[in-house]
């Protein structure tokens, strides 16, 4: 049997692995399998246009933004932040608790640019679950304050991955309709997308039950 | 009939419209990079598959050569915004609820009502196609509601659509890897390979490798995407669904989410990990992924049960 074509997945690792652009690397990864498949390389090229071409649906998803950038310009994301600076009162593991649901809701809803680390996490999330740790359990020390930082982050983190393959109209579930069309497997996007569901139960039950369980620890430790 | 054709007819317009407006603006790189996507939206269906490629070819070369830049059309200012948001309040949330609900609703009268029977919608293709409709009404709507200058939309999502840049076609053509690799048998290599290793039938132990193949090249790679058409080709598609008759939706929609667990592990993805690190001043660099791995690491474990059974039990 003839391994080479192997050699391919090796530049998908390595290329992403060395940072180099990652659609310089996909191509490459893709003239690489089929030429050392014994295909030739016009044929290669041949077979890379006709897969981009027949995986377009993946890239019209992107006609959202121009809605999306319009309730951007009229205060979308100001009013996602009244709505987390609602939260303020509860302790640090409500807060997170609530802000977990609300990541995860607002992103299964096509929503997953409101929140994130620069625009939300870093002005309010962070510091709101910072002081309403203090606020229950005394001064912090500067470690235990990192930690409640990261884990706003990570809350964040986990709200939008475990929310956003709910909606389907999203690259990574058009991705997977993508590779298994390609493969003889055709499904619609809801159909996948119904699956990402369990995954975000899950994920709710257990960041939310590690939060609290954190927001214990702390109240331990500072006494 | 609608199909996909008018879905591409309307990006392909909106990738023509971002093009003229980057050159506008002489950002040729951009004008090109969106102009070409405009061409393969709109022309594709009707070019050779070598002139496709070579609509591949050239968009990659001006991504990898850094041609494409951020930019700043004109937009409100953060007063300005701050102040709409306080009159507006909770209804700028209505426009963006438009599209999932116009989708999904759409798609259940179409397949549980006599709706489906006019045969409006090309066959599977109704929730993206509906996706389109929802677009277009939510933007109408908000237009109307909001009255924004006309070109308002145009250059609003075209600020976005900078910020994310050659990112936005990488999911199309990570897809159009899996094909390669399809038509060039990798699948069957690394099946055959595989199955000398995992003990013979193990449906279960194949799962595990799978979901761990995942995690772990999404670590190595910093990137889901790219992980899932490398093991969707060595094993999920060969062996899980293939060999074992598994259920193709679980497989692919759970296996993604199982490296979405390694995403939470790594360094490589520095948007998520690295970044807020630095963003909050932690003083471990590593600091956000410490607090991620006690998530991560048993819901891992929970997509190997969700694949066992939804993909194996519930469906055989």
């Amino acid at each position: 049997m003839n391994y080479w074509p192997l050699a391919g997945i090796a530049i998908v690792v390595l290329g992403f692995a060395l940072r180099f652009n990652p659609l310089l690397v996909v191509v490459s990864a893709a003239l690489a399998t089929g030429v050392l498949a014994g295909f030739d390389l016009v044929a290669v090229i041949e077979a890379l246009g006709k897969a981009f071409n027949d995986n377009r649906y993946i890239s019209v998803t992107w006609i959202i933004l121009p809605v999306i950038g319009l309730l951007e310009r009229y205060g979308l994301q100001q009013r996602a932040r009244a709505v987390i600076e609602g939260m303020r009162g509860a302790t640090m593991g409500k807060l997170l608790v609530a802000y977990l649901a609300f990541r995860q809701l607002a992103s299964a809803l096509g929503m997953k640019d409101i929140g994130g680390h620069p625009q939300a996490v870093r002005p309010l999330v962070a510091p709101m679950a910072e002081a309403a740790a203090v606020k229950t359990h005394g001064d912090l020390s500067e470690d235990a304050r990192d930690e409640v930082k990261a884990m706003a982050a990570a809350t964040d983190n986990v709200g939008l991955f475990f929310g956003e393959d709910i909606f389907f109209a999203i690259a990574s579930i058009l991705l997977i309709q993508g590779v298994f069309e390609a493969a003889g497997y055709p499904l619609t996007p809801l159909e996948l997308s119904v699956w990402a569901i369990p995954t975000a139960i899950c994920a709710f039950v257990i960041h939310a039950g590690r939060i609290l369980a954190f927001d214990r620890r702390l109240g331990r430790a500072g006494k | 009939m609608i199909t996909y054709e008018w879905l591409y007819v309307l990006a392909g317009a909106g990738f023509a419209v971002w093009a003229a407006l980057s050159a506008k603006d002489r950002r040729w790189g951009n004008a090109a990079f969106w102009g070409l996507l405009a061409a393969s939206f709109l022309l594709g269906s009707h070019l050779s598959d070598l002139a496709n490629g070579g609509l591949v070819l050239a968009m990659v070369a001006i991504a990898g050569l850094g041609g494409l830049k951020r930019s700043d059309p004109p937009t409100t200012s953060p007063a300005q915004r701050q102040a709409f948001a306080a009159q507006l309040g909770n209804r700028l949330f209505l426009p963006a609820l438009v599209v999932p609900l116009t989708a999904v609703a759409g798609t259940l009268l179409y397949n549980y009502t006599p709706f489906g029977e006019t045969g409006l919608f090309e066959a599977r293709r109704e929730t993206l196609i509906l996706f389109g409709v929802g677009v277009v009404a939510a933007l109408a709507g908000a237009m109307v509601w909001l009255r924004p200058p006309l070109m308002a939309p145009a250059e609003e999502g075209r600020r976005l659509l900078d910020s994310i840049g050659w990112a936005a076609i990488l999911p199309q053509m990570l897809a159009a890897l899996g094909a390669v690799f399809a038509l060039a048998g990798v699948g069957e290599i690394i099946g055959g390979v595989a199955q000398g290793i995992i003990s013979e039938g193990s449906v279960f132990l194949t799962v595990v490798v799978f979901a761990l193949g995942m995690a772990m090249f999404t670590m190595i790679m910093g990137n889901a995407f790219a992980a899932f058409p490398v093991m969707a080709a060595a094993i999920g598609i060969p062996l899980l669904i293939g060999e074992y008759g598994g259920n193709p939706a679980v497989i692919g929609a759970v296996g993604m989410l199982a490296g979405f667990c390694g995403t939470l592990l790594t360094p490589m993805a520095a948007n998520f990990n690295i970044v807020p690190a630095a963003l909050l001043e932690l003083k471990d660099e590593n600091g956000v992924i410490r607090q991620q791995i006690g998530t991560a690491v048993p819901l891992w474990a929970c997509n190997v049960v969700i694949i066992y059974v939804g993909g194996f039990w519930l469906w055989n």
